[in-house]
């Protein structure tokens, strides 16, 4: 499937002058090298992906993804993404109002600190859980002693896929409110508005678009993580299996065409956000993009 | 309503913008906080909105101390130097947005609301722009359109930030008309910041010069520019030229001479001489003058303006003569400052 993470930088170029114009045979090269590159490492799969999916015909296709296994690999995903996308919103917003808007100490290191779960391979996310949540770590005992269950569970499936998405909504609100200043926050407040009202009047309408494309991007991560959700899961059949690792399990057992119907239902959800990721580029590509520093 | 900022001081992160600073602002006067840059203008254009709070001092509308009243509760309309519009907001929901945002009884039905907008529009002489949004409208309309949004809220104290200072020059002169037009007619207290001393001079009952915190000089443009009482002063408005010169018993001297003029009142010792390019009595003989070679000549609008070298240190002053006189073209040019003023050495 294709990579959230992998964004456009479209810089802006009124012309192109013919100094910095290569020949053109050089263009030809350069972009058949492209074309060839995304056709074998991208296209190629996904095409595969389908084929294989419905190798042995739509019956069996369907019959793979109504088995109850996969159903509920389906159900945990969304519940999974229906959780986490909505608490990254708010954890987004809000640390990219205090970044943005605030000068206080730290600040450089909440930034950083944001960037994190970007650097960190998603199989450590995971293991650090482990070694917090489980029987033998930090909280393991004081949280079993009270009948709470994180890890090899479903809590402990969301709070990894919390961690590893965050950055999405947040990195994407940061850069454009910090373009955007305070002047129109101030305005509000001068015309009596409160805090909230200035919020919901002024500041989210002003970042809606970049806040729908995080939200995107957070939502297709949410859904498609596989590191750090499997090392905390557990792999139970139909409780802690999400769609990812209902793929690994199903391929494992030698069940290509299940494999491959769940694996095109993740191709699907990643179409559909990268159409939806170019519409808005499109329309308000403006607003969203001109803020990335290019 | 009356505002007056008593002994004020504003510290960012230790620094110092506001040194002890007082101004009484009377009610209904149009008055101009006129700076350069650092001066601490707008920081105390933002203190007295409420935007800032003093570190020290005291902030008064009317009788009451407004200095821990929040910007909502001193109810003043602030227009901001890039406008601050809601660009997802038509013109008609920019202005109406301070009456929306009210809270019970207070607030004026919608139908009310789209009512006053449109008033205010014809006010700022933008009727039927309601359903326009802020990209649409040129710079000089968006600033008008943030005026009317600000007037909406019958502020007590109208308070603009370099108002014109994002337009280009013929747009400023027109607005800065139309602005005296409607504070005329609206009687609205109004403070209004800009570093464009004829803006200032031109629009303002009364002008505050400051510099690096303080205020040096308030006062009408006339007493500003005819007396101003420190050499900031003059140098920061309109054109000035300086030397460095003697007083002794009474008269003035440069150098080993004196320069004919008289200053009976002035303490001897070392002192600076100001006074006005424009403002200068050419001589043909010099037994009592101020003589110089001609070292720059350049031609501005009407007149043309002469950079003089004096005496031995080569001491260069600006004065300003007629376009054909025939001194422009002579090396040497002999004169005596009509008005002038005199600041002690420092």
């Amino acid at each position: 499937m294709a990579d959230p993470e992998i964004k456009s930088y479209e810089p802006h170029h009124e012309s192109q002058s013919a100094a910095v114009t290569e020949s053109r045979p050089a263009r030809l090269a350069l972009m058949a090298v492209a074309f060839a590159f995304l056709g074998i490492f991208l296209l190629l799969p996904l095409i595969i992906v389908f084929n294989e999916a419905f190798a042995k015909g739509i019956g069996a296709y369907t019959e793979a993804l109504g088995s109850a296994d996969t159903r509920s690999a389906i159900r945990l995903t969304l519940l999974v993404a229906a959780i986490s996308v909505p608490l990254n919103i708010v954890f987004g917003i809000s640390a990219a109002w205090a970044i943005a808007k605030f000068e206080f100490k730290g600040k450089a290191f909440l930034t950083t600190l944001i960037d994190l779960p970007f650097s960190v391979s998603p199989v450590i996310s995971g293991l650090v859980y482990v070694l917090l949540f489980g029987a033998q770590g930090l909280l393991g005992t004081w949280l079993k002693a009270r009948g709470i269950v994180i890890l090899f569970a479903v809590p402990g499936i969301v709070l990894a896929t919390i961690f590893v998405t965050f950055p999405f909504v947040a990195r994407e609100l940061i850069p454009l409110m910090q373009e955007q200043g305070n002047g129109d926050e101030e305005a509000a407040l001068s015309l009596g508005a409160n805090g909230w009202q200035t919020f919901w009047y002024v500041t989210l309408p002003n970042v809606k678009w970049g806040l729908l494309y995080g939200v995107l991007l957070c939502n297709a991560r949410a859904m498609g993580e596989f590191g750090a959700v499997s090392v905390v899961s557990g792999h139970i059949r139909g409780l802690t299996n999400t769609m990812p690792l209902h793929v690994e399990i199903l391929y494992n057992e030698y069940n290509a065409v299940g494999a491959f119907a769940v694996a095109s239902l993740l191709a699907g959800l990643a179409l559909v956000t990268l159409v939806l990721k170019t519409l808005l580029e499109m329309r308000y590509g403006a607003e969203i993009a001109a803020t990335r520093g290019h | 309503m009356e505002v007056r900022v008593a002994n004020v001081r504003k510290e960012f992160d230790r620094f110092p913008a506001l040194h002890d600073v007082s101004l009484d602002i009377k009610s209904g006067e149009l008055i101009a906080l006129l700076g350069p840059s650092g001066s601490g203008k707008t920081t105390l254009l933002r203190l007295i909105a409420g935007l800032e709070r003093p570190t020290r001092g005291k902030i008064f509308f009317g009788d009451e101390d407004a200095s821990h009243k929040s910007i909502q509760e001193r109810n003043v309309g602030f227009v901001f130097q890039h406008y601050a519009l809601f660009r997802h907001m038509t013109v008609a929901d920019n202005i109406g947005f301070g009456l929306k945002v009210r809270h019970g009884p207070s607030r004026p039905p919608a139908q009310e609301i789209r009512r006053r907008a449109s008033e205010l529009l014809d006010l700022v002489q933008l009727s039927g722009l309601e359903k326009r949004y802020p990209a649409q409208l040129s710079g000089g309309q968006r600033q008008r359109v943030a005026l009317a949004r600000a007037m909406a809220i019958e502020p007590k104290v109208l308070l603009l930030d370099e108002p014109f200072g994002a337009l280009d020059a013929q747009v400023r002169r027109e607005l800065r008309r139309w602005l005296r037009e409607i504070h005329d007619a609206t009687g609205h207290t109004t403070v209004f910041v800009t570093h464009d001393q004829e803006e200032a001079l031109e629009l303002a009952d009364r002008v505050v010069v400051m510099s690096q915190g303080r205020i040096e000089q308030v006062g009408t443009a006339d007493d500003i520019y005819d007396t101003p009482n420190s050499p900031f002063v003059y140098g920061f408005i309109g054109e000035s030229s300086s030397l460095p010169v003697k007083v002794e018993n009474g008269e003035i001297w440069l150098a080993d001479r004196p320069i004919g003029i008289a200053a009976p009142n002035e303490p001897s010792g070392d002192a600076t001489l100001y006074f006005r390019p424009h403002d200068v009595e050419l001589l043909d003989g010099c037994s009592g003058c101020i003589a110089g070679t001609v070292a720059a000549s350049r031609r501005v609008a009407g007149t043309r303006r002469v950079e003089l070298e004096i005496g031995g240190e080569r001491q260069r002053v600006e004065i300003e003569l007629p376009v054909d006189h025939p001194a422009a073209q002579k090396s040497r040019v002999a004169f005596r400052p009509g008005r002038w003023k005199l600041f002690p050495a420092a």
